[in-house]
């Protein structure tokens, strides 16, 4: 008899800052990393020291996530270090919803939704690609993985989450 | 075999550079299956690995025994990579015809699919379902992949739950493939004969009719005759009297039959009856019997036949389906009368090379002879009309294409009528046409049209075989969107607090806003009524979370905006807000707002509420490939506020009992913002208005939206506050003559147009739209611009209607002047208002224009398009 539990626990995460940097990463990534404490990812990865979060969002943009608390903080930092410099650092820690897929199967309802062959992705991966319908970013969390999107469609992704990970809907062959 | 070599040479070679991509599946009518080649790497080393270590060495022979199932190709691969020799066979020979084989090649070992015959003795056998076992090897079964696409994207339907539909599962599941390499063992469909009356319940494939008594156990008839142009029906002839039933005769078109199946029929006592023909098929609703004749006549009956199914076979065409959908070739096989796969011109991968191999019946070797040492079947003769000569009556009652209802006389008559295409023919008939896609019907037709036009079946060519190789729901399609995710539905931080105060929700892209907020049995329209009479009376709240806001940065922050807006942005004092235009390359006026300066290199741009992600990519697009080297970082930060209008003569006064912050007129003028706290919550509040009131534009972040404006709320109680929707905010800015992206502005209008020409700049060199809006044509003083319209009956003007002008254009139509981009009933001054674009209309203040509509004229005088408020002194409270 199959598992008819859901594949996957959704469980939105909230208390989570995040800063939106963008700068010349080559000329600048020494005063970031020093600010945000954290290495400069290579392109489509992301660096961590289980507190913090430093995520390649594109050649000039990364995101930093980390604990709602530390956002004025690291804003300060972040400004200070890169004085002079031009680059652009905001605040954007209500822009998204976050999620984190655990449990069973949580490739199996990710695999559903996002154009991904998640076992490709490094175990520093970051990908952002989309959801069903909606734009998304996703990286592995834990045992599971953690999932971005923009806040205004949370209950959409709430949704497609849960809905894919439907207990019986497992994608092992029969 | 070397060509069998370089397979899975260039499958592991090309593998073990790029092991993290999808590499193959493996397709058949029923089932699918995908790799990434790692995974194929492995699963074809390993069963190589488990098939020397079960003994067999290089050189050995292993006989595949397997359906059209992933198991094939696999089992193939890893025979070859160990050096061994694969000798794949039809999965149709029986027993003995195995054993035969089996006896000539010697097989150290055998792997047996499920239900497939095996030589007797069978020897060392090793079954499927242990390969399947094995590492990295995945069937999935009931699964059909539908289509082949550019670069080898697969897309597959597996069955689910189609057999038990309220389970509360996925009835069927779509499954989206890239692979680096497709093997196609598809196998091949047969072919009908066209003899009259060959769409009678009872007269059925002869494949179908061993299906039904092997796979089912069914008897279809129990007097069962065979209708054939080649060997193979005679193994329904065996499987129809081995399972009790009674085969009466088999009709077969070749004037001989003497191959093995043949005798092995006759040695039954079946008369076989070579040379002849079906002249015409006794019954209506079932098969009672036919008449027979002899094929190389007219059809004059030489006897008649009494039995309750026909079982007839015209030959076999390979499924070359997916091999076709992305440009595979094909090539007419005279001696086999076939249409197969050209291996020399197979579809083309992304590298330019080919990246679909079809194997076995698929690939148009229908018994795997050369590699198996079959014994020949007696080649098929072929029969496009049965008997050669039918008459024309006879033709009208062959059907070639039963889903289509086309027949020999339609194709027939396509050719007569000078449809020499094929693809014309086809659609002229219908052919093949929608899910037949070419199964059934394709080259009997192409046949009947080839001897209608008088020229080799070569030279007809086929049709395109299109996906879905068989009809895909579109629910299976759709998949999760549906129900509550059908769209993803954008929600404001309020969303849920306008829900629970009875929202009429308006769509506005893919966010929900809210109309108007009807109280009780209110109607809409008056719900909107007394919004608009709250705000100019007292004060009212209006979500405007949705307006995108871009923040643009950097020293060239200021240069690059002066190019993106009509006006000057460099010039905009920090603490200072701007409304600008943004225009298309082309001139026209696609978006407008307000610009805040936030400091001395940044600006926050205010777009429309569909324009957020739209000016974002625009503004990204002019940075990224025209200036690259503008020093310039751009944000679309639309989601992170929370934003509230408070409108109104008495908005100040709820904002000072919120508290925190010096919003009066002194320290906060109209067209400033200010950062600070309200009620404890930080604020960056805008003096910017689009209803002409007093107002502030209150932005949060968006967390704290919900709680600021449930403050506002309660703040304002005793002033009467009232939130307000969108349609409140339509008539009030129409009420000011403030335009509107989307109903002023359809693509083809200009600044200038609408009277803006104050928020054009002069004395930049440039900006997007500048050189356009310079041209004749959008410099010609005769362009329809905005002007304001007022009833002149009371009755409100219908949206779009057109002012007439004299005469007629060319096409015998009224000549227009003009139209209504915006109307509505202004609860303020209790009468219709209106603004319309008009030739020369602002020239024309006065003048009386008609607007008829089907049965009814409206009239309206062109007035200023400012009908409330035209100094303008609202706006400061």
């Amino acid at each position: 008899m199959a598992d008819m539990t859901p594949l996957a626990s959704i469980n939105q995460v909230s208390g989570l800052g995040m800063i939106l940097i963008r700068a010349d990463l080559t000329r600048a990534g020494d005063a970031i990393a020093g600010a945000a404490g954290l290495a400069i990812p290579r392109p489509n990865r992301f660096t961590s020291d289980g507190s913090r979060w430093l995520g390649w969002m594109s050649p000039d943009e990364l995101l930093l996530v980390l604990p709602h608390g530390d956002v004025p903080g690291a804003l300060s930092d972040l400004l200070d270090a890169l004085a002079g410099e031009h680059a652009l650092v905001q605040d954007v820690s209500d822009m998204r919803c976050v999620f984190d897929v655990t449990g069973r199967k949580p490739e199996h309802v990710l695999a559903k939704l996002c154009p991904v062959e998640l076992g490709a992705l490094p175990p520093d991966g970051l990908r952002r690609t989309r959801a069903a319908q909606i734009a998304c970013g996703l990286w592995r969390h834990g045992d599971g993985w953690r999932i971005i999107a923009f806040r205004a469609v949370t209950d959409y992704l709430r949704g497609v989450l849960t809905a894919a990970a439907a207990p019986g809907t497992d994608l092992d062959p029969r | 075999m070397t060509e069998a070599f370089n397979l899975a040479e260039h499958v592991l070679a090309a593998g073990a550079a790029t092991p993290d991509k999808l590499a193959l599946a493996v397709v058949g009518p029923s089932r699918a299956e995908r790799w990434s080649y790692a995974r194929l790497i492995a699963a074809v080393r390993g069963t190589a690995t488990g098939l020397l270590h079960r003994g067999l060495r290089p050189g050995d022979r292993v006989l595949l025994r397997i359906g059209n199932e992933p198991a094939f190709p696999v089992s193939y691969l890893a025979c070859i990579a160990a050096g061994i020799v694969p000798v794949p066979t039809s999965a149709l020979l029986t027993e003995a015809e195995i054993t035969r084989i089996a006896r000539n090649i010697v097989p150290a070992l055998t792997i047996a699919g499920d239900g497939i015959a095996l030589p007797d003795p069978s020897g060392d056998i090793l079954p499927v379902a242990d390969l399947a076992a094995m590492a990295n090897v995945i069937l999935r079964r009931n699964t059909m992949t539908t289509g082949l696409y550019d670069h080898g994207y697969l897309i597959a339907r597996e069955h689910l739950a189609d057999h038990d539909p309220n389970s509360g599962l996925p009835r069927q599941r779509l499954w989206r493939i890239r692979a680096g390499r497709v093997v196609t063992a598809t196998g091949a469909l047969e072919r009908p004969l066209s003899f009259a009356g060959n769409d009678v319940p009872g007269v059925m494939l002869a494949s179908a009719v061993r299906d039904y008594i092997v796979d089912y156990g069914v008897a279809p008839g129990r007097r069962i005759a065979v209708v054939t142009n080649n060997d193979d029906a005679y193994r329904t002839a065996l499987a129809a009297l081995d399972a009790g039933l009674e085969v009466p005769v088999v009709i077969d078109a070749r004037p001989t039959a003497d191959g093995p199946l043949p005798q092995a029929v006759r040695a039954r006592g079946v008369r076989v009856a070579t040379g002849s023909a079906v002249a015409g098929v006794l019954g209506k609703k079932a098969v009672n019997g036919f008449k027979f004749c002899d094929q190389q006549g007219a059809g004059d009956p030489l006897g008649v036949v009494n039995c309750d199914v026909i079982a007839m076979s015209g030959g076999w065409s390979p499924v070359v389906h997916l091999w076709s959908h992305c440009g595979g070739k094909l090539k007419w096989d005279e001696a086999r009368a076939m249409f197969a796969p050209d291996p020399a011109r197979p579809p083309t991968g992304a590298d330019g090379r080919g990246n679909v191999l079809a194997v076995g019946a698929a690939a148009g070797d229908l018994a795997v002879a050369e590699l198996t040492d079959a014994a020949a079947e007696q080649p098929v003769m072929p029969v496009w009309v049965m008997p050669a000569r039918a008459s024309r009556k006879a033709r009208f009652k062959m059907w070639l294409d039963y889903q289509n209802d086309v027949k020999v006389s339609d194709v027939e008559l396509a050719g007569r009528e000078g449809y020499a295409s094929v693809e014309h023919a086809k659609r002229y008939t219908t052919l093949g046409m929608a899910t037949d896609q070419g199964k059934v019907s394709n080259i009997n037709g192409l046949a009947i049209l080839s001897d209608a036009l008088g020229q080799p079946i070569a030279a007809t060519g086929t049709t395109t075989f299109r996906p879905p190789y068989t009809p895909l729901t579109l629910g299976t399609i759709a998949a999760d969107a549906r129900g509550e995710v059908f769209l993803p539905l954008r929600k404001t931080p309020m969303h849920e607090w306008h829900e629970s105060h009875g929202a009429h929700w308006e769509p506005v892209g893919l966010w929900r806003r809210p109309y108007a907020y009807p109280r009780g049995a209110e109607g809409v329209s008056d719900a909107v009524a007394r919004e608009i009479r709250a705000v100019r009376g007292g004060v009212g709240t209006l979500d405007a979370s949705t307006l995108g806001k871009i923040i643009v940065k950097g020293p060239d922050a200021g240069r690059f905006l002066d190019m993106m807006y009509t006006n000057m942005m460099s010039t905009l004092p920090v603490g200072k807000c701007r409304y600008g235009l943004m225009c298309s390359e082309n001139g026209f006026l696609v978006d407008d707002g307000v610009v805040a300066r936030l400091s001395e290199d940044t600006w926050l741009c205010h777009t429309t509420t569909g324009g957020a992600d739209r000016i974002h990519g625009h503004m990204e697009d002019w940075l990224q490939c025209e200036w690259w080297d503008w020093q310039v970082y751009t944000a679309n930060i639309t989601e992170q506020y929370a934003q509230i209008a408070v409108a109104g003569p008495k908005a100040r006064a709820v904002l000072e009992k919120l508290g925190g912050m010096d919003v009066s007129a002194g320290t906060l003028p109209f067209m400033g913002w200010a950062e600070g706290e309200l009620a404890g919550i930080p604020v960056r509040v805008y003096r910017i208005s689009f209803s002409g009131e007093l107002s502030f534009e209150i932005a949060t972040p968006a967390n704290r939206g919900l709680e600021l404006w449930e403050k506002i709320q309660q703040a304002g109680a005793d002033l009467g506050i009232t939130p307000y929707g969108t349609e409140a905010m339509h008539i009030m800015r129409a009420e000011k003559g403030f335009i509107m992206i989307g109903d002023e502005t359809d693509g083809t209008v200009i600044p200038q147009d609408l009277s803006l020409h104050w928020a054009i700049s002069k004395k930049k060199t440039d900006f997007i739209g500048k050189r356009a809006q310079e041209r004749s044509f959008m410099a010609s003083p005769d362009r329809w611009r905005l002007v304001g319209l007022e009833s002149l009956d009371g009755r409100v003007l219908p949206d779009g209607a057109y002012a007439v002008a004299e005469g007629v254009n060319p096409n015998g139509q009224r000549n227009t002047q003009g139209r209504v981009t915006s109307t509505y009933l202004s609860p303020t001054l209790n009468a219709p208002i209106a603004m319309g674009l008009v030739l020369h209309g602002p020239e024309r203040m006065g003048e009386v224009l008609e607007f008829p509509v089907t049965g009814d004229t409206f009239r309206a005088r062109i007035v200023d398009p400012v009908f409330y408020d035209k100094e303008g002194t609202k706006a400061n409270g």
